[in-house]
């Protein structure tokens, strides 16, 4: 075994008890929901023994400590149960829906990427000086909206007064037809599919919601650039390179980026995992069928298997997303020495 | 991704963007307002298509209307806002060709249409009938407690004589069954289809045909994404009623209202099903898009005091909130002035029209008188408790109760109460002191509202209120004809009881709020879902 | 490193924040922008014109006049008292879910990093595990179990930055506890709660006045987001993220500025405090000190 398949194999089993809290939390916490579903989804004129008759047909009649191990059984078995607010399976709820999601956060995070970190450097190499200054007031107003405003603002002006963006009206407009179902993202299966005005439709619909997204992510990539291409530039290598006359793009991109791309990358990861958790407001407002609108209906209305799937699912995308991270680590540090 | 695939996908897509943006956007209005395919938006979701599942949500009604029949159905009239509404008074063929009641009123005969054919082209017959009111009446829950208020309780009932006569035998007559039957709940289902796909554990294919349906209706459902959209498909051998005029229909579910608005101002979809009031008031002056604005039959919000809070025993102090309630303010804040007015009627009953005025008016003196007389007239402190999810014209018209009721000594705290949490807190354990409710009567007659709202124990009498009298007055009222001499005292004489004793005080009557930007036709229906048979383009 | 900032005399100091303030404009507007803030949080209530719960149908929906600088709401409040009013309650709520997020995170993140071993490896877990859910929506399951009251979406805030400040205190403590001052204060004699308090702990303040500074400006929008969903503070209290989150509904009906006003606001308060951060790790800093 190489000491790398060690360090993934540590990895994955310190990430065990992580999940295993999660299962317990997140059964506890939508226990802790107020409200009954059984009488919500008992329906508008429902008598005493239609909501008894359901909440024996959901298991919520058995002790908790009994649902408690049905539930993890079910888990084991690759079971999440059914959503009663969709009237699906959890599994293929979330199967249909991760991708929205994961497609959303992806293009806005690439989005974000391609501005904030030029922003960075150009702030590092300039630091203290009014680009410098520019740069921090950008991001930073960025930071301070909340999503759900700057996404109704954009809607206003590029949909409602500009007619420049396409209705948000979720994924796809309805003169496209969904592309094939291979990965879920539209993006993907459109150009696997060779149909490319689908493709375009697809990434119309994605724009605005992206860039809401993007602008509230340039912030930490940007500033978390800035700091590690400071750093980078004023550590010792660096001056001995400069000392020995390579040029300055030189210094710039091939030695100092590099260095800084690994607090780079961590900060991506933990900038992506927030972003999937937090664009719950955004997806409400651009109907976004994604899994954080499908979060936020389950809760109001106490759909239990829903909420569990929902975050036993995030719990282990944050999971893999840090084993990746790790690995990116171990291939863009020279100090493992891959070249 | 490196650096440089990502900046050629940047590339890429800038490129693409600016060549494509503005020819597609001038074709997608065309193509949406096209004389075969409506767009409509809805901030509701579909969960079922299958209304007799468990936890199938009130949107996911429409499906029972659309795409399955029933034996018989409403007529049409003029609708009192505008456009066309449901004729609750007339019962017309939807699947029965004819049927017949025998002089005790306890055997229905029902002669079903011979041209009548499922999706699938087998033929309608009186044993598909059959089994879907077995279903009905077997599953439990909401169907079950439908079927039960127009006296069908057993499969022993119902009794498919030949392939075209259906017979129901009733244990009492009742004039709630024939209406009964056309709500969406009794919808026949291709049953041959049906148990094809049923198991031992699922005997009624609630699995099956909780994503596919099997039925004879106008419309077949040709894709449903869950949470996303919904794509009707015309049925051209559809025998229930006039063909309907889209070949297509799509509903898009979109939460959020802003964006709705949006939507419909900018014609980019011909229908928005269920508009905020604001919205409504301000779209009805607009050139282009036409609302239609209907007051909902047998439906009232109201405030309720609950009988287990002490102040709320005394009968002053209910009289005092009645008096002090800013009606009109409420009126226009909340609902935009969509609706009807529910206060200030005549305090003589001169007739039993219903949904009916109160005959209590804002009055702070009266309110201040009351609350002296009261055993309480030094205040007190309650929770005023309203609905998260219907927030829209709760939060404003408790927030102008909150203030007005603070002039007569009576505090409030408003509390919010999320979905699931509300039905169990208001309806089922019937705990919240002060609250806000909005219950509507499918059967449009006031025995019927009262049956739900005023009596003990019932669902929606959320105040606890118990009186002997209205419990034996309804009893005694539910099933008697409207003819009946005993009829219209009896209904009198339950006003009186309510006006007097307020356990619900009528605010106003609401109204369902639909946009049309280049579709007409609307019809509203007591269900309060979106029946899309009817519509037609505006242009044609 | 920052290990010496301690020893820096108190006029030094002073002298570097007045050298950090001039060096940094962006830094001096952030202090002067809070100090109108806290102006606001202080004074707001009694210097504003109406009374922000005071109700009045028929002047619902104005638009901003001399009258009505932020115009009125649907109820014909007045949006500018209603915005300064709110100040207070916004703050108290970022202000209250990071000290109590600090004062917890602390606490665990000393313990794990001083002590080790079993407490180490358990503390890790857990907050691993609270990181691990999407935040905000943990945030939302809190204040849907526990209720929505200024206080439960002030506990909630503060479970979600609880991890921050325990991982951030559990590394400066741990390279610190073996350190040459750490036991010699030890072999002073002292005790180890006192030796962590007195002498190890607050090496650890610099680096968190930085995430103090950016979680306020998180918790407010944390805030507003549950507002939002409809998990927000009751009504009729004005507080920022509820009124954006009502006025988002009236802004294709033309009526801006029921969401605009309190949605700049918010972010004005927001940026505040981010760029705070920003200047505030200038000043800590050690390499900008020479």
């Amino acid at each position: 075994m190489t000491t790398r398949t060690k360090m993934i194999l540590g990895r994955m089993a310190q990430a065990l008890p992580v999940v295993a809290g999660v299962i317990v939390i997140s059964f506890v916490l939508t226990r802790a929901l107020p409200g009954d579903p059984a009488a919500y989804f008992a329906g508008p004129a429902a008598d005493e023994a239609s909501i008894a008759e359901i909440r024996e047909a959901l298991g919520l009649d058995k002790p908790l400590i009994q649902q408690f191990f049905f539930y993890v059984g079910d888990l084991l078995r690759g079971d999440l149960g059914t959503a009663l607010s969709t009237g699906q399976p959890v599994m293929a709820d979330l199967a249909a829906r991760l991708p929205a999601s994961l497609e959303l956060t992806l293009v806005a995070l690439l989005l974000s990427c391609a501005v904030a970190i030029p922003l960075g450097v150009l702030a590092a190499t300039r630091p203290g000086t009014w680009v410098d200054h520019l740069c921090r007031v950008l991001v930073t107003a960025g930071v301070s909206m909340p999503t759900f405003f700057t996404g109704i603002v954009l809607i206003y002006i590029f949909y409602y007064l500009a007619g420049i963006a396409p209705s948000p009206l979720g994924r796809l407009d309805f003169i496209y037809l969904p592309p094939p179902h291979v990965t879920g993202f539209y993006l993907i299966d459109a150009a696997l599919a060779g149909d490319w005005s689908t493709w375009v439709g697809a990434l119309k619909q994605l724009i605005l919601p992206a860039c809401t997204l993007a602008l509230f992510t340039l912030a930490p990539i940007a500033r978390m650039t800035r700091a590690a291409m400071l750093s980078a530039l004023s550590s010792d290598f660096i001056r001995t390179a400069r000392a020995a006359g390579l040029g300055q793009r030189k210094v710039l991109y091939g030695y100092a980026f590099r260095n800084a791309l690994l607090p780079v990358i961590t900060t991506l990861g933990m900038v992506f995992s927030f972003t999937l958790g937090a664009n719950v407001l955004v997806e409400k407002v651009f109907a976004w069928p994604g899994i954080g609108s499908y979060a936020v209906e389950a809760l109001v209305v106490s759909d239990y298997a829903a909420m569990q799937g929902f975050v036993f699912a995030m719990a282990l995308l944050f999971v893999c997303l840090n084993l990746i991270i790790d690995i990116a680590y171990a291939l863009i540090d020279p100090r493992i020495g891959l070249s | 991704m490196g650096t440089s695939s990502r900046r050629d996908f940047l590339k890429m897509s800038g490129g693409v963007m600016g060549a494509a943006v503005l020819p597609f956007l001038k074709a997608i209005p065309a193509s949406a307002a096209s004389s075969e395919v409506l767009v409509a938006v809805t901030g509701q979701t579909i969960n079922s298509l299958d209304l007799h599942r468990t936890g199938t949500n009130r949107a996911s009604y429409q499906v029972a209307v659309n795409c399955y029949d029933r034996l018989v159905s409403f007529g049409t009239k003029a609708a009192p806002g505008g456009g066309l509404s449901y004729d609750y008074s007339v019962i017309e063929p939807e699947l029965a060709e004819s049927w017949t009641i025998s002089d005790d009123g306890l055997t229905m005969t029902f002669k079903l249409k011979p041209n009548a054919t499922f999706w699938d082209g087998t033929k309608v017959t009186a044993e598909d009938v059959k089994w879907s009111y077995d279903r009905a009446v077997s599953v439990g829950g909401f169907p079950t407690v439908q079927m039960k208020a127009g006296g069908l309780e057993r499969p022993d009932q119902f009794v498919a004589v030949d392939e075209e006569t259906f017979v129901i035998t009733l244990d009492r007559p009742s004039k709630l069954t024939l209406p009964d039957l056309a709500v969406p709940v009794p919808f026949i289902i291709n049953s041959a289809v049906a148990k094809a796909n049923a198991t031992d554990e699922d005997p009624w294919a609630m699995e099956y045909l909780h994503t596919t349906p099997a039925g004879s209706g106008a419309y077949k459902v040709a894709m449903w994404q869950q949470g996303q959209q919904l794509v009707y498909e015309r049925n051209d051998a559809w025998v229930g009623g006039p063909l309907p005029a889209f070949q297509r229909v799509i509903l898009r579910e979109v939460p959020s209202p802003a964006t709705r608005r949006a939507l419909i101002e900018r014609g980019d979809v011909q229908m928005s099903f269920n508009i905020p009031n604001k919205d409504a008031s301000e779209l009805d002056a607009m050139d282009g898009v036409e609302v239609y604005s209907t007051p909902i039959e047998n439906c009232i919000h109201c405030l309720c005091p609950n009988f287990e809070f002490e102040p709320f025993q005394d009968a002053n102090v209910r009289k005092a909130l009645a008096y002090a309630i800013p009606y009109e303010a409420i009126f226009q804040a909340a609902a935009y002035g969509r609706g009807a007015p529910m206060w200030g009627g005549d305090a003589e009953m001169n007739d039993i029209a219903w949904p009916r005025k109160s005959p209590y008016m804002t009055d702070m003196d009266k309110a201040k008188e009351h609350m002296a007389m009261s055993g309480f007239a030094d205040g007190f402190e309650v929770p005023l408790s309203i609905s998260l999810g219907l927030a829209d014209w709760m939060e404003p018209t408790a927030l102008l109760l909150q203030e007005a009721f603070a002039q007569i000594g009576i505090k409030t705290e408003i509390d919010k109460i999320p979905g699931a949490n509300w039905r169990t807190a208001a309806l089922v354990d019937k705990r919240l002191p002060l609250h806000l409710e909005n219950f509507g009567g499918w059967l449009n007659t006031p025995d019927y509202y009262f049956f739900w709202a005023y009596k003990k124990g019932h669902l929606f009498n959320s105040s606890n209120y118990l009186n002997e009298e209205i419990e034996t007055l309804v009893d005694d009222t539910l099933h008697i004809a409207m003819d009946d001499p005993a009829y219209a005292p009896n209904i009198k004489r339950m006003f009186e009881i309510a006006f007097e004793d307020l356990p619900r005080i009528p605010l106003w009557q609401p109204a369902l709020n639909v946009a049309m930007n280049g579709a007409t036709d609307y019809e509203f229906w007591f269900h309060r879902q979106l029946d899309i048979r009817p519509i037609k383009t505006a242009s044609a | 490193m920052a290990d010496a900032s301690l020893q820096t005399g108190k006029n030094t100091t002073l002298a570097h924040i007045a050298y950090v303030l001039k060096d940094n404009p962006v830094t001096l507007v952030a202090f002067a922008m809070l100090a109108f803030f806290l102006g606001c949080a202080f004074f707001g209530p009694a210097l504003v014109p109406y009374d922000p719960l005071a109700t009045n149908a028929e002047n619902a929906l104005q638009p901003p006049s001399w009258a009505h600088w932020f115009g009125t709401d649907n109820l014909g409040r007045d949006v500018f008292s209603r915005v300064i009013v709110a100040t207070r309650l916004d703050l108290t709520i970022s202000v209250a879910a990071v000290a109590l997020s600090f004062v917890i995170g602390s606490i665990l993140g000393s313990i794990a990093g001083y002590w080790g071993g079993w407490l180490d490896a358990v503390l890790n877990r857990f907050l691993d595990t609270i990181m691990a859910f999407p935040l905000f929506v943990l945030a939302m399951g809190v204040v849907a179990a526990l209720g929505n009251t200024v206080e439960n979406i002030i506990y909630a805030t503060a479970i979600i930055n609880i991890p921050f400040y325990a991982r951030l205190v559990r590394a400066e403590v741990n390279i610190r506890r073996n350190a040459g001052f750490a036991q010699a204060a030890k072999l002073a004699g002292n005790s180890d709660l006192r030796v962590l308090a007195v002498h190890i702990f607050p090496n650890a303040l610099p680096p968190m006045m930085v995430q103090v500074s950016l979680n306020l400006g998180w918790a407010i929008l944390n805030a507003a987001g549950l507002s939002f969903i409809g998990l927000g503070v009751r009504p009729p209290t004005p507080e920022w993220g509820i009124m954006v989150a009502e006025g988002a509904n009236f802004i294709v009906s033309g009526e801006w500025w029921l969401a605009v006003f309190p949605g700049l606001w918010l972010m004005l308060a927001v940026f505040t405090f981010n760029l705070l951060g920003d200047g505030l790790r200038d000043m800590v800093d050690p390499r900008k000190r020479t």
